[in-house]
């Protein structure tokens, strides 16, 4: 009589709010897509977790706070990590050198941190179409 | 898949020099380093110094003119500009994507300050509708009263009327916040998708009809709610960072924040999820 095998079931420990894990539903399974956001687009920034890059930049800008990066969450793209960049209208992927703190306010803030740098980089999508399309 | 490059015959538009960049393909993959030099500024803006003052009296100008002649003093370095005279022109300060401080002494008429990314201004009058739409970054600060639609779409910034607004403020927000020192009109925050609304004031009917997403803060009294707009908890979070913003706007410095209500949205409106598979078989 063959033995019975006792199969142990493996648990996938699942860390609260980790990129790319949240259980997809059976309607989001179907259709390929996910439905709404997968990370709190409405949490409001901790300040005490600011980079020196982030504390440079509202200086230089002579603004009192993170302004328009108040808006700025780490999401992904394709079960990478992406910050979104609105003047690309595309994702910006985080370089797998960069490790991913396990909470969503440290992610903001190195998002934040990497969309600025994107987007003041003369290699930006926008540097190519400023020159092609410029008016005035 | 398109690909111009062997495309042998020109468009219109490409022998007309419109078009120099090579299209590939649908989709564009760029690479940078995170680690090249600091830069805080958008590749080709003006490199701006705050203590560089001068003042601008745009009375005999026509709003192109004075937008044109913003921009001349800013590539001379100025990083503070005084408008003078600005006798309620429409469309003053429109499309400024660099760090500047600006002044107007008086108001403005329509869509003043629109399209902006960056700036930090101020306005010692009233403005007339949609002020400050399409805002990306920056801080916009009105002294009096403003019109219907203020801060319409904006996607991100401080946009602050110290008086009162008219209807349908934060109409289609995408992000940003928007603080109003007096009351606000109906339909305020029609629509939103992101962002948040302070409003120390009253409020007028159908606060936050159909808003997909976003928060509204209320300190006086709701005219009513809108379509799929629910009370939500107000939490520590948001209490500390009420208070701080409200210091960035320089007003309810004494403003109870605890008493304020939260309205976000009760997302019974997400209803892509059934239109989708019809919107599908329609395009097959």
């Amino acid at each position: 009589m063959p033995k019975k095998k006792n199969k142990k079931a493996v648990k996938t420990k699942e860390i609260k709010g980790q990129l790319g894990k949240k259980k997809e539903t059976a309607r989001e399974k179907m259709i390929g897509q996910s439905i709404g956001y997968r990370y709190d687009v409405n949490l409001l920034p901790d300040y005490s977790k600011l980079t020196p890059f982030l504390k440079k930049y509202i200086e230089a800008m002579g603004w009192d706070d993170l302004n328009w990066l108040e808006d700025v969450h780490m999401g992904y793209e394709d079960d990478r990590p992406a910050v979104f960049c609105r003047n690309a209208n595309g994702w910006v992927t985080i370089p797998k050198s960069i490790k991913l703190p396990n909470n969503q306010q440290d992610r903001d803030m190195i998002a934040r941190e990497l969309l600025v740098k994107f987007q003041m980089s003369p290699k930006h999508p926008l540097v190519d179409l400023k020159k092609a399309y410029l008016k005035f | 898949m398109a690909n111009l490059k062997t495309v042998s015959k020109k468009s219109k538009a490409q022998s007309m020099g419109m078009h120099t960049e090579v299209l590939t393909g649908r989709t564009q993959q760029k690479f940078f380093n995170p680690d090249e030099a600091e830069n805080f500024y958008y590749f080709g803006t003006y490199d701006v110094d705050f203590n560089k003052r001068t003042e601008l009296d745009v009375k005999d100008m026509t709003a192109p003119e004075a937008n044109k002649e913003i921009d001349n003093l800013m590539s001379q370095g100025y990083g503070t500009i005084v408008i003078k005279n600005p006798q309620g022109k429409h469309s003053l300060g429109v499309g400024i994507l660099n760090k500047l401080n600006l002044i107007f002494e008086g108001s403005l008429g329509y869509f003043g300050m629109g399209s902006c990314d960056g700036p930090i201004v101020r306005i010692n009058g009233r403005v007339g509708w949609s002020c400050a739409e399409n805002l990306m970054a920056g801080k916009v600060v009105i002294e009096k009263n403003a019109g219907s639609c203020f801060g319409a779409a904006i996607r991100g910034g401080d946009l602050i009327c110290k008086g009162s607004v008219g209807a349908r403020t934060g109409i289609d927000m995408k992000g940003g916040t928007i603080i109003i020192g007096g009351d606000a009109g109906a339909f305020t925050g029609f629509m939103m998708q992101r962002g948040r609304i302070i409003i120390l004031g009253d409020v007028g009917i159908n606060l936050g009809d159909s808003m997909y997403d976003g928060t509204i803060f209320v300190g006086g009294e709701i005219g009513s709610y809108g379509s799929d707009a629910v009370d939500a908890e107000l939490t520590k979070s948001d209490q500390d960072w009420l208070k701080r913003k409200l210091k960035v706007a320089e007003i309810g410095e004494n403003f109870d924040v605890s008493k304020m209500k939260k309205i976000v949205a009760g997302k019974k409106l997400w209803n892509y999820d059934n239109l989708e598979p019809t919107e599908k078989k329609g395009a097959i």
